[in-house]
């Protein structure tokens, strides 16, 4: 590969940027926590909008976005939440590619709708490559920090022409989202009337909400005999339960085992729409087969592939 | 045979869950399972993380139907049995007390034995990793006396260094990375647990067994020295 040039120069950092990709895999069974994108779909069209491969690393930027400045001419692409880019000052708008020239600058106002955005370029970030992946887990310090006045590094080049995504296909952030989830075998160690609870009432995203997990408020879960089990792996959207009785989401961050006892999974389609829900947002639960849910990914991978191929 | 269940666990992974006490024989087992699982993959099947009595596998949906990986579970159990798995016997040098070990006093109040008693009934047992979880290369192992389990601290400490030996109820463990914690700690190891930029980046894995051996400040101190210029053999034989 060419050796890589400087893409940016990073006035300040935003609130919680990082990088991501598809995510660190293979290695949960050395309790390597597999990270990546909360909303792995924006990640992926933003990539294939300026002609990377899907799965490249991309800043995800949560709400507060950072101030980047060109350094050299370079195609970008910001997918996701709407925090009010700007080049320049001058309005962008998101699901499109942009070009930028050097000394151009890159920054971000108030959040209008959704929580996490991913900024592409073209030809990727120049981020070394641990275990597999790019991306950032700072608990473990793996992958990069955005850090202020840090110069950042990639191959750039620029599109002939911009390209974006049909309206049609932009998906709509509301406040409030309903997701579907699979019972899981531990359900049977809840109340029945916990059960139905769960699949009828609206919960609350509290605001100490992360990567790592996205805690619920309403009226607690009960469990027929205490909250804790023999630790053991927990898939991306598990939703525990601990002693409280007040239910977490497990994300992208989560640990890769765990000991509470776990109600439901929420399908792997929906998680982009838990990952864009802001603290206060609304979470409806709805339960789904899975046939369903795997009739659901299908679709999904077939709608990615399109936009891969008109991109 | 092996008497196991597959349930799912979302869209993307399956559970297999083994009807058996939590023994060192169902590890066994459970290992031999993820050695099939390596040695007779089908392209979709992403990874499988071992547990107590768990093996949850992980698997992409548009290659793979649920019923196509719960079949070739049962397949695989059916037909591996009693697959011999490599694992070794790793030494862990552990400097007890003092600074190192700051809880040291309490559990020995705990357990109503003298400091160095502690010491002895700790670093005697040959501990079998159950599985790794938590914090990369985290070991959950068994086989702690029960004379010196301790419950957890009130109020987890919000840091506690890397390395730190310790002891939460009856479990004893050790932490890979400087992180928040409420196990009460009895010393610390020089050795890394996980370093992700050397080849091998686990110091364990499920099956293996630690020994921990006391060791003076000195010979920490030289050990510490001798991994940070690449020149520690760790210490281990096969089981």
């Amino acid at each position: 590969m060419t050796k890589s040039k400087p893409i940016f120069y990073v006035k300040k950092p935003g609130f919680q940027t990082t990088f991501q990709d598809l995510g660190r895999h293979g290695f949960q069974q050395f309790g390597v926590v597999t990270s990546g994108a909360m909303d792995t779909f924006s990640l992926r069209v933003a990539n294939l909008l300026v002609g990377n491969k899907q799965d490249e690393a991309a800043m995800e930027i949560t709400m507060i976005g950072p101030e980047l400045e060109a350094v050299s001419p370079i195609t970008i692409a910001i997918c996701g939440a709407d925090l009010s880019p700007t080049i320049n000052g001058q309005s962008i708008t998101n699901w499109k590619t942009f070009r930028m020239k050097e000394g151009d600058l890159l920054s971000f106002g108030i959040p209008k709708n959704g929580v996490r955005t991913y900024l592409a370029v073209k030809g990727g970030f120049d981020i070394p490559v641990v275990l597999g992946s790019k991306s950032t887990y700072l608990r473990a310090k793996l992958g990069q920090k955005v850090e202020k006045g840090s110069i950042l590094l990639g191959w750039p080049s620029t599109n002939n022409r911009d390209i974006g995504l049909k309206q049609s296909m932009i998906p709509n952030y509301e406040r409030e989202a309903e997701v579907n989830y699979i019972q899981d075998p531990h359900s049977n160690q809840f109340t029945k009337e916990s059960l139905e609870t769960f699949s009828k009432q609206t919960y609350v995203v509290a605001s100490q909400s992360d990567r790592m997990g996205y805690r619920l408020q309403g009226a607690p879960i009960r469990h027929q005999n205490g909250a804790d089990i023999w630790s053991s792996a927990v898939p991306l959207g598990g939703i525990q339960v601990p002693s409280n009785g007040q239910p977490i989401i497990l994300m992208a961050d989560r640990q890769t085992t765990g000991g509470y006892t776990r109600i439901a999974t929420v399908i792997s389609t929906d998680i982009p729409k838990v990952a864009q829900l802001p603290p206060g947002g609304k979470i409806k639960f709805r339960p789904i087969t899975i046939k369903e849910a795997h009739k659901k990914y299908v679709e999904h991978e077939k709608f990615v592939r399109r936009i891969g191929i008109n991109g | 045979m092996v008497s196991l269940q597959c349930y799912p666990m979302g869209d993307k992974a399956i559970l297999v869950k083994f009807n058996d006490n939590v023994t060192p024989t169902l590890n066994q087992q459970i290992r031999s399972l993820c050695l099939s699982l390596q040695n007779q993959t089908l392209p979709g099947i992403v990874e499988w993380v071992p547990s107590f009595d768990t093996v949850t596998i992980y698997y992409q949906p548009d290659k793979l139907s649920y019923e196509q990986v719960s079949e070739h579970i049962h397949h695989l159990s059916k037909t591996t049995g009693r697959t011999n798995t490599e694992s070794y016997l790793i030494e862990v040098p552990v400097l007890y007390g003092n600074e190192y070990g700051i809880d040291m006093e309490r559990v020995a109040q705990s357990s109503n034995l003298p400091i160095e008693k502690v010491i002895e009934m700790h670093s005697k047992p040959e501990y079998l990793v159950y599985m790794i979880g938590f914090l990369p290369g985290f070991p959950y192992v068994g086989g702690l006396p029960e004379r010196l389990a301790t419950p957890r601290l009130e109020s987890p400490r919000s840091k506690v260094p890397a390395g730190s030996v310790g002891i939460a109820g009856s479990q004893t463990g050790i932490y890979p990375l400087e992180s928040p914690g409420g196990w009460n700690i009895i010393g610390r190891t020089p050795l890394r647990l996980f370093n992700p930029k050397i080849s091998n980046p686990f110091l364990f894995k499920a099956g293996d067994y630690i020994r921990f051996k006391r060791i003076t400040e000195d010979e920490y101190q030289q050990i510490e020295r001798d991994i940070q210029e690449n020149r520690y053999t760790i210490r281990k034989e096969v089981r």
